[in-house]
C-alpha cells in the first residue's frame, strides 16, 4: 500500500495541547512573566531581567526558610518512613483486625488539612487541650507548654501533627507491598533457617521497594510544600521559627505584594522540588541493582 | 539422613473438625525409609502439598505425630527439623547474588565460610550455575531461578530429607528431563531421602523407586511403578496410572463365572474364591494392554463390537462395546484390528477383582 504524508494528524494532538496549556504552561508562563518584570500597574511594567532572581537567591530570609524546610522534610522522612514500615509489619494479616486497622489508619487521611491544624491547636492548648493540660500537670518543663511560647514547642507540635497525619499513608502503602509477597517466600525462609531480621532485610524490604519509592516521593514533595498546618498553628511563628518556604512565599506575594520577587521565588521553589524528586526517584530505582563482583 | 514416620496424621484446614469432609488429609500412617527416592503422586487437590508441608513443619497437623529417626518433631518449626524443601515456583532473594542465595541456608546455620564456599561451588557445578554465580539473582531466566531454588534445597548435605513440591513446573520440557535425571543422579550419589511431589505419572515413574499414590486425602497405594501397574490396590490407581487407564466393569460372580450384564467371563480358581468371599460392589478390572482382542470366535472369549480405533503410531487403542460397557484395548503394531466385531479374552493372570473400589484379587 502506498503511504502518503498527511500533517492533519497533528490536529489529534490539539486537545491534549490545549489542556496542558491551560493547566500548566499558561499559569507557569504568567509566573515567568512576573519574575522578569517590575509591574507597577496595568500597562506599566519594566523589564528587569534576572534582578528578582538575584535578589531572591541572596535573600537571607529565604536561605533561613530553605534551611528550615530541609530540616523539616528530612525529619519527616526519617520519622515517617521507618515508623510506617513498623506499623505495616505489626498490622494483622487476617481476620477482623485487618479492616479495623485499615479504617483506623485511614481516618487521619480523610480530615481536611486546616481542620487538622485546628484539632492540634485545641489538643495542645495549655488551658483546655488534653495534651497541653496533661503535660503541664506533670511539671516536667521549666515553662508551661504552649506551642506559641517557644520555637521548639511549635516544632514539636508541628512534627506530631505531620507524623500523625501522614504516617498512615506510608503504613498503608507498605502494608499493600507486604501483602503482595507470596506465602512461598516466607515458607522458603523458614526452611532456609532465616532469622526475622533476614526475612525483613532480604525479602520484605526488597519487595517493598516500589511502594517505598512512592512513599518517599509523596512525603518529600508534600512536606516540602507544607503550608496549611504551620499557617493554622502559629502563622509561621513564634518569630520566624516555623516560616517554611511556602509561608514566606505567601507573605511576600500577598502580604507585601512583591509579585516580581515572589514569582522568581516560586520558580526557584518549583525547581528545587523537581530536582530532589528526581534525585530520590533515581536513587531508589537503582538501589541494589549494581552487580557485586566477588 | 533420617527415617520419617507419620503416625495417624490427619489434617483439616477448619481446625479439629468432626466432619470427615473437612479433612484435607484423612489418615496417613506410613514410613519414609532413610535414603529412599519417593514420588508422591496424585491429582491436584488430593492433599500432596498438605502432606509435604506437614513433613517439613510448615504446617502442624490437626492430629497425629511426625517422627524423625524415632524422635517426635511434630511441634518443631522447619528450621529446627533440618529439612529442605523446594517449592513449585522459584523463590529467590532478589538483592543477593546467585552464590549468596546458595550460601544462605548454610550461613544461617553458622557453617564456616570455607566450607560454605566449597559446598556452593559443588552445588553450582551440579546444576550448571557456575557461570552466573556472581550475578544478581533477579535478572535471570525462570529456568535459572528454579535451578537456584533447587540448589538451595540441595546445598545442605546433612538434611533429614529433601522435599520437592512439583519443582519442575516452570522449566522447559527438554531441560525438565535433564534436571530430573540430575536429581536422580544426586540421589544415587548421596543417598538422601527425597520426596518428589507430582501429578505427572511419567515424572513419578522416572524419578522414584517407590511411588506413593494419594487420592482424596488418603494414601491408596505405596509401591514400585511395576506394582502400581500390575496390581493397583485401588480403582483410582488403576485409572490414574497407565494411558489409557484400567478398564472396570460392574459384575456379579456365580461360581467361576463373572456376569457383566449379559456377557459371561470365565474366572480361574483364585479369582472365583476371592469373588465368593468379597462383599460389596464387585467390579472386574483389566489393563488395556492385557485385554486380548481376537477377530474370530474362540473358547472363553466374549463377543464385543468395535466402536472406534485410534492410531497412536506404535500401537492402536481400540474402543469396544461389551453389552453396554465400554472397554479399551491396546493393540501392538503388527497385530490385526478386527473390523466391527471382536472376541475378547480376559487372561486370568491379568484379570483383577475389586470390591468397593479396593483390590481383592
Amino acid at each position: 500500500m502506498e503511504k502518503w504524508e498527511n500533517n492533519r494528524a497533528w490536529f489529534l494532538v490539539l486537545p491534549v495541547f490545549v489542556v496542558v496549556a491551560f493547566s500548566a504552561i499558561i499559569p507557569l508562563m504568567t509566573v515567568v512573566n512576573y519574575s522578569i518584570q517590575d509591574i507597577f500597574g496595568p500597562g506599566n511594567a519594566v523589564f528587569v531581567g534576572t534582578e528578582w532572581f538575584e535578589e531572591m537567591l541572596t535573600d537571607s530570609r529565604l536561605h533561613d526558610a530553605l534551611g528550615r524546610q530541609f530540616i523539616f522534610s528530612g525529619l519527616v522522612l526519617l520519622i515517617e518512613i521507618p515508623l510506617g514500615i513498623l506499623i505495616a509489619l505489626a498490622m494483622p494479616k487476617k481476620g477482623w483486625g485487618v479492616s479495623a486497622s485499615l479504617i483506623t489508619l485511614a481516618i487521619p487521611l480523610l480530615i481536611p488539612w486546616n481542620v487538622i491544624g485546628t484539632i492540634w491547636i485545641i489538643f495542645t492548648r495549655p488551658d483546655i487541650g488534653l495534651f497541653g493540660v496533661g503535660i503541664n500537670s506533670l511539671n516536667l518543663l521549666d515553662v508551661p507548654f504552649d506551642h506559641t511560647a517557644r520555637p521548639s514547642f511549635a516544632w514539636i507540635t508541628l512534627m506530631a501533627m505531620e507524623v500523625w497525619h501522614w504516617t498512615p499513608l506510608v503504613a498503608l502503602l507498605c502494608y499493600a507491598g507486604l501483602r503482595a509477597i507470596p506465602e512461598a517466600y516466607y515458607q522458603a525462609a523458614k526452611i532456609d533457617g532465616a532469622s526475622a531480621w533476614s526475612v525483613f532485610r532480604y525479602i520484605q524490604l526488597p519487595k517493598m521497594r516500589g511502594v517505598l519509592t512512592i512513599a518517599v516521593l509523596l512525603r518529600w514533595m508534600d512536606s516540602f510544600l507544607i503550608y496549611a498546618e504551620p499557617f493554622a498553628l502559629t502563622g509561621g511563628g513564634p518569630g520566624n521559627s516555623t516560616t517554611f518556604l511556602s509561608i514566606y512565599l505567601v507573605k511576600l506575594a500577598t502580604g507585601q505584594f512583591d509579585l516580581g520577587p515572589a514569582a522568581a521565588f516560586s520558580l526557584i521553589y518549583f525547581l528545587i522540588v523537581l530536582l530532589f524528586s528526581f534525585i530520590f526517584y533515581q536513587a531508589l530505582l537503582n538501589v541494589g541493582k549494581g552487580e557485586k563482583i566477588a | 539422613m533420617a527415617r520419617i514416620e507419620m503416625q495417624e496424621v490427619a489434617h483439616s484446614y477448619h481446625g479439629n473438625s468432626q466432619n470427615l469432609e473437612d479433612y484435607a488429609l484423612k489418615r496417613i500412617h506410613m514410613t519414609w525409609e532413610d535414603g529412599g527416592a519417593y514420588a508422591l503422586l496424585g491429582p491436584s487437590g488430593c492433599g500432596k502439598t498438605t502432606l509435604l508441608n506437614i513433613i517439613s513443619g510448615l504446617l502442624a497437623p490437626s492430629q497425629g505425630a511426625v517422627l524423625y529417626n524415632g524422635k517426635d518433631v511434630t511441634a518443631l518449626p522447619p528450621e529446627k527439623r533440618n529439612i529442605a524443601q523446594v517449592f513449585q515456583f522459584p523463590v529467590l532473594y532478589d538483592t543477593m547474588t546467585v552464590a549468596d542465595n546458595l550460601a544462605f541456608p548454610l550461613r544461617n546455620r553458622g557453617v564456616a565460610p570455607d566450607a560454605v564456599r566449597e559446598r556452593v561451588l559443588e552445588v553450582a557445578d551440579m546444576l550448571d550455575l557456575g557461570t552466573v554465580l556472581n550475578k544478581k539473582a533477579a535478572g535471570l531466566t525462570a529456568d535459572a531461578k528454579q535451578k537456584i531454588s533447587l540448589g538451595r534445597g540441595l546445598v545442605r548435605s546433612d538434611v533429614a530429607a529433601i522435599l520437592f513440591d512439583e519443582p519442575l513446573t516452570v522449566i522447559d520440557p527438554h531441560l525438565k528431563w535433564q534436571l530430573r535425571r540430575k536429581l536422580k543422579e544426586i540421589h544415587e550419589q548421596a543417598r538422601m531421602t527425597m520426596i518428589y511431589v507430582t501429578h505427572d505419572q511419567v515424572e513419578a515413574m522416572t524419578f522414584a523407586d517407590q511411588i506413593v499414590v494419594m487420592y482424596e486425602g488418603e494414601v491408596v497405594q505405596i509401591g514400585s511403578p511395576e506394582a502400581l501397574y500390575e496390581r493397583p490396590q485401588h480403582k483410582f490407581v488403576g485409572y490414574f496410572i497407565g494411558s489409557p487407564g484400567m478398564n472396570f466393569m460392574a459384575c456379579k460372580a456365580e461360581g467361576a463365572i463373572a456376569h457383566v450384564n449379559g456377557a459371561a467371563i470365565a474366572l480361574d480358581a483364585a479369582l472365583a474364591e476371592a469373588a465368593r468371599k468379597a462383599s460389596g460392589k464387585l467390579e472386574i478390572g483389566i489393563r488395556p494392554m492385557h485385554l486380548e482382542v481376537h477377530d474370530t470366535p474362540m473358547a472363553d472369549a466374549v463377543p464385543a463390537a468395535v466402536t472406534f480405533v485410534e492410531d497412536h503410531g506404535n500401537c492402536r487403542i481400540v474402543t469396544l462395546a461389551l453389552d453396554g460397557q465400554t472397554l479399551r484395548a491396546r493393540i501392538p503394531e503388527g497385530q490385526t484390528v478386527p473390523g466391527d466385531k471382536a472376541w475378547l479374552r480376559f487372561p486370568p493372570q491379568w484379570t483383577r477383582l475389586f470390591a468397593d473400589e479396593r483390590l481383592v484379587a
